[in-house]
């Protein structure tokens, strides 16, 4: 019982054979290289293994594999070539890292919340971020990392 | 090892004659966030998964015929943004806020939620409260079920093995009303809720007051309906509807919170669900989606 599947990952086509019971997390990570995507919790509650699915954020560690045929998946392996670098150098300016085993979680979602809403307030950062946990609880920089990116587009656009 | 087949159907037709075939060994898959963490906990074993996502007809969310029609594939996300859903039935509007985190809520949908049937599920009051009916269908024809009637116990239903649930129609109201959905978390981002509560007032001080996670099952408070009924809500009757609460409740003891303080909570959650409710039907204040606990 094995299927045959094909999406967009980053940019560019794949096509893989999967079993039904294979996590879209184990796939990416284990069969295509993607290690931004972290195995945290498995449960969907912390947030670490968010990658893009077809202009949304989902839990890779909450879907199978072949849920993603015929998909548009991005990740942070692909934020340069998708011309979406900005995020990552402002997280790294502000140290928004400690450990960093959330930190792509937290740019996915960064990326989510700021391409349908760009212009968010506190309290629209803290919902949008709320599904991502720091175990290190690094928060303080990962809140000005997202609100220095929000007024340097604010100001590209004045 | 796990080990099930999976089928993507595209029409509803297609799906349930799978359904029909494999009956109590197929899992209905939508947005999966729970189903998956009871596959991978062998709560469930099923032998097939059969994929709603791409069937159209599922994701239908529009106005007709007086009421707001939610398909089964519609996501949390989806009910959000939606100016339907925000305009017209802000109590749901405002529990779909309260539910898991962003990524969750791009996946999950309601219909999932309910069908889901843990005694927390968080559009459970909320639809109750709302008179909303779940549309079921099977091979051999459909039925609609009243959400009230719904549940049948902790992560049981009245949908059979051969069945798919594919909407909920919630009746829309004419006049005034106001809405209120309080819910008890430990913080923000996944929690589920230890005590739920959700309250519907019309004009002429109608009351529909539901619960959730304070028993198997959702559960609609007929008692504490009656005594406010029609009635200004003074703290003479808000005690004796308190009482009614308090006796149609059996909250457990669990690892998120003790069956005292589950009690006590109930009763400062219905005074403050009932005084939102009634003043924004009044005066709109305070706005859907501020926190009222």
């Amino acid at each position: 019982m094995v299927r045959e599947i094909e999406f967009t990952l980053n940019g560019y086509h794949q096509k893989i054979t999967v079993k039904p019971s294979e996590k879209l997390l184990d796939v990416l990570r284990d069969r295509l290289g993607i290690t931004s995507a972290k195995y945290g919790c498995g449960k969907g509650e912390c947030g670490a293994c968010t990658v893009n699915l077809d202009g949304k954020t989902v839990r890779s560690c909450l879907m199978y594999a072949v849920e993603a045929d015929g998909s548009v998946i991005e990740t942070l392996e692909g934020f340069q070539r998708l011309g979406k670098k900005e995020i990552q150098e402002i997280y790294q300016k502000h140290n928004a890292f400690q450990c960093g085993f959330c930190a792509p979680g937290f740019i996915m979602s960064t990326d989510e919340l700021l391409s349908q809403n760009p212009d968010p307030d506190e309290e629209e950062i803290k919902e949008a971020l709320a599904g991502n946990l720091c175990r290190c609880t690094g928060y303080k920089n990962i809140f000005s990392a997202v609100k220095e990116m929000v007024e340097k587009r604010k100001g590209r656009e004045s | 090892m796990l080990n099930f087949d999976y089928r993507r159907p595209e029409s509803l037709v297609e799906a349930l004659s799978l359904r029909k075939e494999w009956g109590g060994k197929s899992s209905l898959l939508m947005g999966g966030t729970d189903l998956f963490l009871a596959i991978e906990e062998e709560v469930r074993r099923p032998e097939l998964l059969i994929d709603l996502k791409k069937i159209d007809e599922l994701s239908r969310l529009e106005e007709k015929d007086g009421s707001v029609h939610i398909g089964a594939a519609v996501t949390y996300s989806e009910l959000i943004r939606s100016d339907l859903i925000h305009d017209k039935l802000p109590g749901i509007w405002e529990s779909s806020r309260l539910v898991a985190s962003v990524g969750i809520r791009n996946s999950a949908t309601m219909v999932g939620n309910i069908c889901n049937a843990v005694p927390s599920a968080e559009s459970a009051a909320p639809l109750m409260v709302r008179g909303a009916m779940i549309h079921i269908a099977s091979s051999s024809g459909s039925r609609t079920v009243p959400a009230v009637d719904f549940f049948t116990g902790p992560r049981r239903t009245v949908v059979k093995d051969d069945e798919i649930v594919t909407s909920i129609s919630v009746p829309l109201l004419k006049g005034k009303f106001g809405e209120s959905y309080v819910k008890l978390g430990r913080y923000r981002g996944e929690d589920i809720a230890q005590v739920a509560t959700a309250v519907l007032v019309d004009e002429k001080l109608n009351f529909a007051i539901a619960y959730g996670a304070v028993g198997p099952v959702p559960m609609r408070i007929p008692g504490a309906e009656a005594v406010l009924k029609g009635k200004k809500p003074t703290a003479d009757l808000l005690d004796k509807a308190k009482a009614e609460v308090l006796s149609t409740v059996t909250p457990i003891a669990d690892i998120r919170a003790s069956r005292e303080y589950r009690l006590h909570m109930c009763a400062v959650m219905f005074e403050k669900a009932i005084a939102a409710a009634v003043s924004r039907m009044e005066t709109g204040a305070p706005a859907y989606g501020a926190r009222l606990i």
